[in-house]
């Protein structure tokens, strides 16, 4: 559809684009990103035929763009720029006409039922069919902008060029706009200053650096951290979008970090264990409330009667953490049927801290090797839950593979306690409601990996290990008593 | 936006016409003598189909040889003038520009005052000496303008055009008194002249205009679109496919066409093609299409009048007709300004 061959650009002196080289196909939405300076809107100008090409070439449906009059390239592609400038005295719908301009004969311009259709259908298309006999100064930045892009579809064109279109836009009229592009199917070059909405939109993306064509591919190949790095001079988190396949990116902001002696309280009493945090610990866990990945301040560890059932636990347990005054969005919460009192606990603190907490109770024990065996499908109480604390910046595979190292601890040690599973006589890996938290400060020292032999997981193993030992004893012990 | 009766009643070619007509009649029909418009309606239809009359001749004459030319000269220049601003207003995106104001009209009246200080005359040109050369340094005059503006500050700020004006009028005005001061005598009268005037000049002065008047008009009203399309900014008119280059030209020449050939007619004529468009608008709105029709029969309405006034209000005297266009015109040019001016600063 376009093919940019070599282009370079300057304005005297200024050298703005550098041999720049891509091809955007058809019905593509293909997106330019780079830092301001970079290009951008010269490549979007040149491609409107604001600016005359200096060197390079620039085909448009396989013909260069030079050899195109100016009515039959406003046939072929409409511009919406970054700001309209209101004429005052306008209405929209005479604004959208002016679209029509390139299907008018010169000489005598015949204004026909088709010109109607298309400025009707345009209007329609952008939701402003209500407001086309506004005046253009009455209407909100979004809408004039929308009324500026029925205008460019009033072109009908094959492609729509886009300099920054959702600036001076607010959330709610950005993802309106892009949503009706993005259903529009022209072809779609469009300039992006939001990394991310660039992302969520765009088939292809185009990274310019000082006129540099750096890079261009899909955002899944081109949004990681290093490249960004690279072309914004910034350092920025990769994660993903939570219901697409679809990258994002983030800004680490530069906070100072206090140096934190103490960075955990535990509070313990008849009903519950509170481990706070003095500031938000990313989390990943299989909690009751709060699991998976969040951040988060308060660990809740709360004590119920083996004969506690429930129809929605976890509904039932946000109230109990409300009652009790937690923000259930800063909470990881858990239940366990073991009195909290025989909780056992462990840290270290060399070149890393690091606290672990456990409270286990194996009277439901299950070896996970033989559990098809078993019969049952409602797990009973009965449960080790684990929480453990690292004041270190974690990778997001380190965070699996901590939970790998301390589940293996975990079952290491209730092999060597010799806990067996009730109903297969074999020993046991775990019970049926196992829980564990793994949550880390994000600051100081940054580990890609935790894996069991790794100089944090091995702390964590050996954390969990002795811990899970020592809160099996005192549930043999407790049970013993009771007996 | 509710419009008023006024608005509406004011928004239409039928009422437009009308009023242009009664203006005409009224023009013809007073002076030193009152003629009744009977007598102006069965002369007009003598003159035109010979059907018979009661008319004295002496009233008729005065009603053919002076009074008639002279209101449709005053007409035909206050058209030209307004058509005039309304496409300097597209083109420069700014409500305060006129042929006045940016000093176009000063750059046509030095041409005229070339002529008559060097007793120019072309013989290829003929009488249209006079209109060509004023054209000519009107067009001149309107490119320095655009480029200097250009050159001032990319996005044309308001501000802009007012200085240009004033620095064109200043220097032109000069220009204008160095020729007067070596010349003497015979172009005292020049200073009169350049007042601006509709007086005495008879139908041959009509007949000089009517050319330019005519292909000056055609060429604004062929381009409504363009003028449309200009109204939103160069980027915006190029993108739907305007030949921006050709367009413009056409429209400056055609503009400058109405301009220097009004100021070689009837001298500088102030604020017609700001006053005019402007009472339009807020008629019709900004769309060419009616504007400039309109602007087109208001514009002629409004210097009929003016005129009247000017040969009415210190009678037997006359004013000069720019005394009166000005005298309505500058407060609305301030008032202009300053709202612009408010609306920069974000005050209300």
């Amino acid at each position: 559809m376009i093919d940019v061959k070599d282009v370079s650009y300057r304005y005297g002196e200024k050298q703005v684009l550098r041999h720049v080289s891509f091809t955007v196909y058809e019905g593509e939405f293909f997106g330019i990103l780079g830092p301001n300076g970079s290009g951008k809107t010269t490549l979007i100008k040149l491609l409107s035929r604001e600016l005359a090409l200096q060197q390079g070439d620039i085909f448009v449906c396989g013909q260069h763009i030079e050899t195109y009059k100016p009515k039959q390239y406003a046939k072929l592609i409409a511009t919406l720029p970054q700001h309209t400038d209101v004429s005052f005295g306008y209405t929209v719908k005479e604004m959208v006409e002016l679209g029509r301009y390139p299907y008018q004969s010169t000489l005598f311009p015949k204004w026909t039922k088709e010109d109607e259709q298309v400025v009707s259908d345009s209007l329609h298309a952008v939701t402003l069919a209500h407001k086309q006999h506004a005046l253009l100064e009455q209407l909100s930045g979004g809408e004039r902008q929308r009324a500026a892009l029925a205008r460019a579809l009033a072109q009908q064109p094959r492609v729509l060029l886009l300099d920054e279109p959702t600036n001076h836009m607010d959330v709610a009229q950005q993802f309106k706009l892009l949503n009706l592009l993005k259903q529009s199917k022209l072809t779609i070059v469009a300039i992006f200053h939001d990394i991310n909405i660039a992302s969520l939109y765009c088939d292809r993306l185009l990274f310019l650096r000082d006129g540099e064509a750096v890079a261009c591919g899909t955002p899944k190949e081109l949004l990681n951290e290093s490249m960004i790095a690279s072309v914004f001079e910034t350092n920025m988190k990769r994660y993903e979008h939570p219901v697409l396949p679809k990258p994002l990116v983030t800004f680490v902001p530069f906070l100072e970090q206090p140096m934190n002696d103490v960075l955990w309280h535990v509070k313990q009493n008849e009903t519950m264990i509170v481990i706070e945090t003095v500031k938000p610990f990313k989390v990943l866990s299989s909690a009751l409330v709060g699991g998976g990945t969040r951040w988060a301040t308060t660990f809740v560890n709360r004590h119920v009667p083996l004969d506690y059932r429930c129809d929605d636990a976890k509904e039932e347990m946000i109230q109990f953490l409300r009652q009790h005054g937690f923000d259930e969005q800063w909470t990881v919460g858990m239940m366990t049927a073991v009195c909290v009192n025989d909780v056992a606990f462990a840290s270290v603190y060399e070149d890393v801290r690091l606290f672990v907490a456990v409270t286990a109770g194996v009277g439901n024990a299950v070896d996970s090797a033989q559990a098809w065996r078993r019969t049952d499908v409602v797990a009973s109480p009965g449960t080790i839950n684990t929480f453990i604390f690292i004041d270190a910046h974690l990778s997001e595979a380190a965070f699996v593979q901590a939970l790998m190292t301390a589940t293996e601890a975990k079952a290491k040690a209730l092999y060597d306690k010799q806990v067996i599973d009730p109903q297969t006589h074999t020993i046991a890996t775990g019970t049926s409601t196992d829980s564990t938290v793994i949550a880390a400060s994000q600051q100081g020292t940054y580990y890609e990996y935790a894996g069991t032999i790794t100089s944090i997981g091995k702390q964590i193993a050996r954390l969990v290990y002795e811990a899970t030992q020592t809160a099996i004893d005192r549930y043999r012990k407790r049970k013993g008593e009771s007996r | 936006m509710p419009k008023s009766f006024i608005q509406t009643f004011l928004n239409n070619y039928m009422s437009a016409s009308l009023i242009a007509t009664f203006a005409l009649l009224l023009g013809v029909s007073i002076g030193s003598q009152s003629i009744p418009f009977s007598s102006i309606w069965e002369t007009v239809l003598h003159q035109l189909f010979h059907t018979p009359t009661n008319v004295p001749a002496t009233v008729s004459q005065i009603i053919v040889a002076i009074r008639l030319p002279r209101v449709i000269l005053a007409f035909l220049i206050g058209a030209s003038l307004a058509l005039a601003g309304v496409a300097f207003q597209a083109l420069l995106k700014n409500v305060l520009a006129d042929p006045y104001t940016i000093g176009v009209s000063s750059g046509a009246a030095v041409g005229a005052v070339l002529v008559f200080f060097f007793q120019l005359q072309f013989s290829i040109l003929g009488r249209f000496t006079l209109p060509i050369v004023s054209i000519i340094f009107a067009l001149v005059t309107l490119l320095f303008v655009l480029l200097f503006a250009r050159l001032a500050e990319r996005n044309m700020a308001m501000e802009t055009i007012v200085l240009i004006g004033i620095i064109m009028n200043a220097f032109f005005g000069s220009l204008i008194s160095l020729m007067v001061a070596f010349s003497g005598e015979e172009l005292r009268q020049v200073i009169s002249w350049l007042m601006g005037s509709v007086a005495m000049r008879g139908w041959s002065y009509v007949s000089l205009f009517v050319p330019f008047f005519i292909i000056g008009s055609l060429g604004l009203f062929a381009h409504i679109r363009e003028l449309n399309a200009f109204s939103f900014g160069e980027r915006v008119a190029a993108n739907i496919g305007v030949h921006l280059l050709q367009k413009k030209l056409a429209i400056l020449l055609s503009a400058s066409l109405l301009t220097g050939a009004a100021v070689a007619v009837s001298g500088t004529i102030g604020f017609v093609g700001l006053v005019i468009p402007h009472m339009t608008r807020l008629i019709c709105g900004a769309n060419h299409r009616k504007l400039l029709p309109l602007s087109f029969l208001y514009g002629g309405t409004f210097l009929v009048l003016a005129d009247v006034v000017a040969r009415t209000i210190v009678s037997p005297r006359e004013l000069p007709i720019g005394v009166i266009t000005a005298l309505i015109g500058a407060p609305l040019f301030a008032i202009l300004l300053f709202k612009s001016l408010r609306r920069k600063t974000g005050s209300t």
